[in-house]
This record gives C-alpha cells, structure tokens and sequence, in this order.
C-alpha cells in the first residue's frame, strides 16, 4: 500500500488555503487544514474539508471527446490535438489570427494561464486573450 | 488587496462593502471576528441581511446599486466636519478640489433619500472611519458587478484617500477575488491588453522585450475582451474560439446568447474536468487535468504567490500545459517545457514584479508579489510612501442609478450570489456528497411580507420572469432580503440565475450587473 500525504492550495477562493492531502495507492481519501499555511493556520471551512470528494468523480472527462451530430465520440490525443490544430491554422490562414479568441482560467495555475496567453500571442499571433475575472 | 489578511485583525475600524464574507472568503471572515474581539470596529454595508452583517457593529442596508451616492455622501460628512486628512493629501493626492466640488451636492438629506439609508447611521460611518488610526476596506463582487463597478472602486479608493488610510498597515483598499487564481490570471497577462506583470502589449518596448524572448512577432493592438469575443462571434468576426476551465454558457450574464455565440463558431475548443453546458455545445471537448494533478503555483487575494503540488498522475493523461506546448508544436511554434517549474523560471525573467521569485523560495510560506530580486522578502503592503502612479489621483464620480430598475410588468429588484455549500457554477461542489447534501436545489429568498402578500409559503414553488429568461425556483421565506427584493444563488445548472440577469455592462471593465435587474415573481400551484 502506498501512502503519501502532500501539501498544496486549495482551488476554491482567493482565500487560498493550505491543505494536505491523503492519498492511498492514488485515491485521494482525506484533506486536512495545513497548520503552518499563513492563510488558514490549520482551519478551513466546509467547501475545503471536501475538496477531495470531486477531484475523482465518476464524471471526469478521461478522453477527448470529438463532435459527431448532436452527439460526442471518444477519440484519441493524436487525433483531437491534429484536428485541433488543422483548424485554428485554417482559421488563422484564412481570415487572420484576430479571428480566433482565447479564455485563460482563472480556476488553473500561473503556469497553465502563462503558457496560454503565449499561446496566444506567440503561436496564434492575436491579443484576443481574456478570461473570467471581469464575471 | 494593498495590504494583507493578517493585517485585517488588527485594524481599528474595518469597513466592508458588498462581501459576504463568511460565505464567499470563510477563513478571510475570521480576521473580521478578530478584529472585533480585538476591540476594532466592524461596519457592514450590504442590501442584503448576512452573518458578517448580523456580526457587525454597524449594519449599513443601502438600497441595490446606490454605493457612489453613499460613498459620495460619507465624503461630503467627512470633509464638512473636518476629519479628512489635509496633510494626505497636500503630500500624496491630486484632484482634492474637483471632488470636493463634486460631493457637495451630496447632502446627508439627498444621500438618505437615494440610499435608504438614515443620516445618523451616514454620520456615525463616516466619523468612525475616518477617525480609527486604521481603516481598512474590503469589497467584493457586491462592488464590481455593477454597470457603474469602475465608478464604485474608485469611489473607494476616493473614501481611502481623502481620510489617509491607506498605505500603512491595517489600512487600504482590498477587494476579495472571486477565484483561486483570477489574481494569477491577471497578472499573467491573462488580458487583452497586457503581458504578464500588467506590461502593457501598447507600449513598444514592451513587445520588444517579449518578441526577443519568444522569438516571434507580437501583434501591437489591444484584443478584445470576453464579451466583445462573444459579440465578434454573433458579428462573424470571431470564427474560433478556446476556452479552458471556464464556463462561461452558465457564468455568463444572458447565458443564451452566450450559447449561441459559441454555436456560431467555425471551431470551439473546450478543455474541463467536467462536462458542463459550455463543453456541450464544443466541436472538440479535452480533458483538462485538475488541482490534484499538476505542479504549479496559484495567486490569492493578497497576491501570495503559493505552490500547488501533483499528487496523483493527470487522469487523462497529460497536464494543461502539455495539452498547450503539443498544440503549438503542431502549429509550427515549437515549445520545449520540462516542467511547470521551468515555466514559471521564463515567466518571473520577464515579469519585474515576480523576478525575485522561485520555486525553492515558495516552500514554506509562499511570497506576496511585488518581489523584484532573490533577497526582497516580498510586499504585504502596497503604496507605502508613495502610489504606483506617484501621486493618487482623486476622481469625480456622479452617482448613475443601476442599468434596469423595477417597473408595473417586472415590479421586485433581483440580486445574485453564493450560498456556503456551493462554489460558483457548482460543477465542482455539486459533486461532492456532503456538499450537495447542503443545499440539492435552488432556492430564492424571499421577504416574508411580500410572501404573505402573495400568499406563498416557505418550500412553495415560484416562477420567476426577467426580460431575458424565466425559471422555477423553491422560495425561502426570509428577512435577507427586504421587501420587493429577492436573492437566487447562482450555483444550479437546470434553473440558472444568469438566464435572468442583465447582461449590461461597466463601460470599462465590462463587469456585467450581475447584482441588479428587475424580475417578476409567480406562485406556481
């Protein structure tokens, strides 16, 4: 059985709490307040204590999903970021990179908004970057 | 925020507008407990009853959408009485006069008039706020989500200003974000008018500095904002679009035309977690990897800079920003990332206000950005000594009445927001067992004299009607809410607030009025 315990910050609010969680043979079982956090100095509130409850939901998306009609089928990593790709450089080639607009997430990490925007700028080459804060 | 949660503890007067602080920010809300245990005075100015509200001093019940004319009205008390700080303002403010000319219209009389709110409550906040050797504000969304959200801002940081207390600790202007990591998003470059640290893409060498960093030409216009995007694509002039970790079909103000704006796509890319009504209507859906399974780092509200860490491999596969760096290989801009680390290293080399800043640096207790080299300890407290700008400008602000007003066909005042169990669009929230439990079902709040005038009952159900949507919701009869007004959380996919709400926006920040709008109410048999 592999056991581990790791601290990291919690997703919900700006608050940004420390929480540790458990995980067991990589389920994630438990989440505890971190003590030595500055923000929360080992308390959280309700939304926190549970925050390992959706992270392994049943309804996670596991597979990228093409559209087919009014319905989706699963397809493979290969295909989805080729079909991806063929049709933002369709777009960007035929009517310019400010016709495609990208949302950055307030939800992911610094990382994950930085390499988006560049995304944007650098690959696409169009300023239309945004995302929800203004909401 | 300018100055730090701890600090809030330790104010002597703490004056939070449009935050339910126990619900939204709960662990921000006990440095408010403190405060008063402390023996700081807490005021609480919100249309709605809350727990904080309950817990204050001073409960301020102003009428929805009127906080320029109150915040004018204090200023007018203030300044008559003689309890602004003159040597503030002689040393580190500009516009002093043109505000004073703009707040003198604002009489205690007039402002009792617009607010609902009485003169002695006006005179008793203004002199405890500017009086306390420490004032702080807080604001949240109850601030921003107005057509007039700029106005309201700098309304308060007016209020800040004109009395000194800011800059110092305990003091200051500091709004509560709304998400984990919307600071963070910010302030890498997550906007149509910015790179990363707020370096505006107008200024050339701006864009220089980040061509030669990455290599490629940068476009020099500003692009457009969320709304704008959703506009361009009903215009045709928006054909693809890519949104990650957003949901913006449920978030946005009039969510149907958000819906039909992303129909009317060439291509609509949608990475999530979750299937949610803005990946229905995707051509192309990714599974995006969550909290739990990458590295990274997240901002708070009071711009601490903090580690997250993987602790189980992505579920689908790869992290988001793998997902990015493959995409971009395929459209011929190669990118080479081992690590969320070495992301964040090219970031912080382009960003002054993150340079001081790394992974080894963020262990224990994380770091509040500005930090400019490896040995700052980083910056709590923003605008000490001087502001950003040099010296701090006063604005003149009219009061402008909310976008939509109450009328014979939609006669009750409608506001939104969160209730404790759930978090925004609740895609996350109504997923975990013990939180849905809480709070399954929509529920709107309700006066108890309009309920008995209605005849409606606790648990009855009641159409509700704006000039955008209708839906049915459960009532709870209850005093949070004053007569001809009533409150419906946003958190509920099949009966979704923003079908309702107006879509009308700050002429600036493009906030939508999530806050306001007219609706009518129907007991359902």
């Amino acid at each position: 059985m592999e056991c581990k315990w790791v601290q990291t910050t919690c997703p919900y609010c700006a608050c940004g709490c420390g929480l540790i969680l458990l995980a067991i043979d990589g389920e994630i079982v438990d989440t505890l307040p971190s003590r030595t956090s500055p923000t929360n100095k080992g308390t959280l509130c309700i939304k926190g204590w549970n925050v390992h409850e959706f992270v392994q939901h049943k309804d996670r998306l596991k597979k990228p999903l093409i559209r087919n009609g009014g319905s989706f089928r699963e397809t493979s990593w290969d295909e989805a970021l080729g079909y991806a790709a063929r049709e933002l450089r369709r777009i960007r080639d035929t009517y310019g990179p400010d016709a495609i607009g990208i949302l950055t997430s307030a939800r992911c990490t610094n990382e994950e908004n930085y390499i988006l925007q560049k995304f944007s700028r650098a690959t696409l080459g169009t300023n239309n970057v945004d995302h929800c804060a203004r909401l | 925020m300018t100055n730090s949660f701890d600090e809030l503890a330790e104010a002597e007067c703490i004056f939070a507008i449009g935050s339910n602080t126990t619900i939204a920010h709960p662990i921000v809300s006990s440095r408010l407990f403190r405060c008063r245990k402390n023996g700081g005075t807490l005021i609480v100015v919100d249309p709605r009853k809350t727990e904080i509200s309950r817990s204050a001093d001073i409960h301020v019940q102003h009428r929805l959408g009127t906080d320029v004319a109150l915040i004018n009205g204090l200023m007018h008390i203030i300044h008559k009485n003689g309890w602004h700080n003159q040597e503030f303002i002689q040393e580190r403010t500009e516009g002093f006069e043109e505000l004073i000319a703009t707040v003198e219209a604002y009489t205690p009389d007039r402002v009792a008039e617009i607010t609902g709110v009485d003169t002695e409550t006006l005179a008793r906040v203004a002199k405890i706020y500017a009086q306390s050797q420490t004032s702080a504000i807080i604001y949240c969304l109850g601030i921003t989500q107005h057509t007039t959200a700029v106005d309201n801002v700098k309304s308060l940081a007016n209020l800040s200003m004109l009395c000194g207390q800011i800059g110092r600790p305990s003091t200051g202007v500091n709004p509560l974000r709304g998400q984990n990591n919307v600071q963070g998003a910010c302030d890498m470059g997550g906007l149509p008018n910015v790179y990363p640290g707020y370096q505006a893409v107008t200024v050339p060498e701006n864009r220089k500095k980040f061509e030669n960093a990455w290599g490629r030409e940068l476009p020099p216009n500003v692009g457009l904002t969320i709304m704008e995007m959703m506009g361009g694509c009903l215009d045709g002039k928006i054909k693809g679009m890519v949104i990650l970790g957003e949901n913006p079909v449920m978030s946005d103000p009039d969510s149907r035309h958000v819906k039909e704006a992303l129909l009317s796509t060439e291509f609509f890319m949608a990475i999530d977690i979750f299937p949610t009504p803005t990946t229905a209507v995707a051509h192309l859906v990714l599974p995006a990897a969550s909290f739990v399974e990458v590295d990274g780092t997240f901002t708070n509200s009071e711009r601490r800079v903090q580690r997250v860490r993987k602790v189980i491999d992505p579920m689908a596969g790869k992290t988001n920003w793998q997902i990015i760096q493959e995409l971009s290989t395929l459209l011929d801009y190669p990118m080479h990332y081992e690590s969320a680390e070495e992301i964040f290293n090219e970031m912080a080399s382009l960003t002054p206000s993150f340079a001081g800043i790394s992974y080894p640096r963020l262990n224990e207790k994380g770091i509040c950005w500005p930090c400019p080299n490896p040995d700052h300890p980083g910056s709590p407290i923003l605008h000490v000594g001087k502001f950003t700008r040099g010296r701090g400008l006063f604005h003149a602000i009219e009061f402008k009445p909310p976008a939509e007003a109450p009328d014979d066909e939609y006669p009750f005042w409608m506001t939104t927001g969160t209730e404790r169990a759930h978090y925004l669009t609740a895609t996350m929230t109504r997923r975990c067992i013990h939180l849905d439990r809480e709070m399954p079902e929509l529920a709107t709040d309700l006066n108890p004299a309009d309920a008995k005038k209605m005849n409606i009952r606790d648990g009855d159900t009641v159409r509700v009607t704006s000039r955008r949507g209708t839906l049915l919701s459960k009532v709870w009869v209850t005093d949070r809410v004053k007569p001809g007004v009533v409150f419906m959380p946003l958190h509920f996919e099949e009966a979704a607030a923003n079908l309702l709400t107006n879509p009308a926006m700050d002429p600036i920040s493009k906030t939508p009025e999530y806050k306001v709008c007219a609706v009518r109410v129907e007991k359902v048999d």
